[in-house]
């Protein structure tokens, strides 16, 4: 395989699409918001339980590529147990290592960096940046629908 | 590789048909992608384009650039006869009786959302019902949408089976004295399956109701006679048929066209203005407001020029072999599902995994140099009735070729390793 597709593609997203974490509903969710990409139809909901600023609980449903399952997968993973506002910093810190070409590589992002050979494939960015806009829509509280567009 | 002469039809020499030698007339194809062969299999996207089309855009800008139906110098001239000219092309093409049925759009968009609203705004009324296809390209739901929301209309649906054909039985029943027009496509873009426009047309005539046939993905593949087919309406877009972008055309009978009112306002649709009251020009010019696409035009007459010198029957049966072809090579791959298995497609083989989104598919095909479509193909509503959120769809073009074929199955199983 060549080696911007072995980027793409690493064992960690390989897993985390095979077996998604924090795939369910969260029954009494103190925020919700959907995501759609329009391009290609993907979708997701994502679910948050916040207390005293942290975020207690996250999951997610929806479908779509293995990149769009395995950063939300990664994304809830990461996020449980955060503050609110660490998960507003690294939205902003993982939305530009998508979309920089892999500068910086994202080296204070710990096991996000997985998520940078996206950055190769400029058409993917949208996949893995999905889940991200709508946490961090369903963060802010809105009731709108995210979009990548 | 011989290329036999095979008589003369129309004028036109006609040469037999020699994917190798085909292939040299489209420049494009000799290109790499990621250091792979090109194997262009999106052509139900758009198609390449013919060196012969590529040149009559660059001549035009080069040796006849000028507004048409205005000037009365030299270049105006120039660039009016071969605007008009490409449109005489097109009607012969398609076999249409009269000139003035030729209108130019932008594409099958712009024509149905023409005849949507000249056509249905004027002949609907809250109450009256429009009949499209459970297959439909998002460009021929959404204009009706619009329409049934200005007028009150009802929008009712054609549907299909599990093999992607047009339940015809059904749509016998759906038609009644409130229908006011039938709008379906010739070829599914996301299935390939063909739509029997035949029997639609005969079923919609007995009751007097007007037909339009979306030949987007048409037109590449079938001979597409209109008076033969009798249809009304008929849309199809130049860029899918080895032609520029942003040019389509919209054929309509003459009856209907001359009662329409026009679409859109401005120059060239007009024959006298004044504050009070605007004469409209006669047709076609009513409906092509403002300056069109001459280069598109000339350059879709050039692709006609191209698709008329080609021994269609057996770019017919070339096309024929590849899709049996692909169909074979794919239907034994591991996981592979097939979407779409009318008796009667062209074009088009679209796949999915039920573990593998298409998206991943399409990126890793990328990588072998392979262009595929991988999503919804703006018909969401055919994915919802086959239950899946995606395709992975390959389409076929004349100058596709068996070996391509075989890179693609190759191709699948690099996936196939990845996701293994």
């Amino acid at each position: 395989m060549m080696a911007e597709l072995e980027d793409l593609y690493q064992e960690v997203i390989l897993d985390h699409n095979k077996s998604p974490r924090n795939f369910r509903v969260i029954e009494n969710a103190d925020r919700k918001a959907e995501g759609f990409n329009p391009l290609c139809g993907d979708h997701v909901t994502v679910y948050l339980r916040l207390r005293d600023g942290l975020i207690e609980d996250i999951s997610f449903q929806g479908s779509g590529c293995a990149i769009s399952k395995a950063s939300a997968s990664i994304m809830t993973a990461e996020l449980k147990g955060k503050k609110e506002s660490d998960a507003e910093e690294l939205f902003d810190k993982v939305h530009k290592m998508l979309t920089s070409d892999g500068v910086d590589g994202g080296q204070s992002l710990g096991k996000l960096t997985v998520l940078s050979g996206v950055a190769k494939f400029p058409a993917r960015v949208k996949c893995a940046s999905l889940a991200w806009h709508t946490m961090n829509s369903a963060l802010k509280g809105g009731s709108e629908v995210a979009s990548t567009e | 590789m011989k290329a036999a002469k095979e008589g003369m039809a129309g004028g036109s020499r006609r040469v037999r048909f020699d994917v190798a030698h085909v292939r040299r007339d489209f420049p494009i194809l000799s290109r790499s992608v990621h250091g792979k062969p090109l194997v262009y299999l999106d052509n139900g996207a758009t198609s390449q384009k013919p060196q012969a089309v590529i040149e009559a855009l660059s001549r035009y800008y080069r040796e006849e650039n000028s507004n048409i139906h205005r000037g009365v110098h030299f270049l105006s001239e120039r660039a009016t006869a071969a605007y008009e000219e490409a449109r005489q092309k097109i009607q012969a093409f398609i076999n249409a009786a009269h000139k003035e049925e030729i209108i130019f759009v932008r594409g099958t968009t712009e024509a149905v959302n023409l005849v949507a609203q000249s056509y249905g705004r004027s002949a609907l009324k809250a109450g009256d019902e429009i009949i499209i296809s459970a297959m439909e390209h998002h460009s021929n739901i959404v204009p009706w949408q619009m329409l049934r929301d200005q007028t009150g209309a009802r929008l009712r649906v054609i549907p299909i089976n599990h093999n992607g054909e047009l339940v015809l039985d059904e749509y016998r029943r759906l038609l009644n004295d409130k229908t006011k027009i039938v709008s379906v496509t010739h070829v599914s873009n996301a299935l390939g399956t063909v739509a029997p426009v035949h029997e639609i047309v005969a079923a919609a005539h007995e009751r007097g109701i007007p037909v339009m046939l979306d030949g987007a993905q048409a037109v590449p593949h079938l001979k597409v006679d209109v008076q033969e087919l009798g249809c009304d309406f008929y849309a199809f877009s130049g860029h899918k048929m080895f032609g520029p972008t942003g040019v389509g055309v919209l054929y309509g009978r003459r009856e209907l066209l001359d009662k329409m009112p026009p679409y859109q306002g401005g120059g060239d649709m007009i024959s006298l203005v004044t504050f009070e009251k605007t004469h409209y020009n006669v047709l076609p010019y009513k409906f092509e407001a403002g300056t069109p696409n001459i280069a598109g035009g000339i350059g879709l007459g050039a692709a006609v020029d191209y698709l008329q010198h080609l021994a269609w029957e057996q770019v017919v049966a070339h096309e024929e072999d590849l899709l049996a072809y692909a169909t074979e090579k794919l239907a034994v791959i591991d996981g592979l599902r097939i979407i779409g298995t009318a008796k009667e497609k062209v074009g088009v083989l679209s796949f999915v995994f039920d573990k593998i989104h298409a998206h991943d598919v399409g990126t890793i095909l990328d990588q072998e140099g392979v262009a595929v479509r991988a999503g919804h193909h703006c018909a969401m509503p055919v994915m919802q009735r086959f239950g899946v959120p995606a395709t992975t769809r390959a389409s076929f073009a004349f100058y596709n070729t068996r070996d391509e074929i075989d890179v693609l199955a190759k191709a699948i199983q690099s996936v196939l390793k990845v996701f293994g």
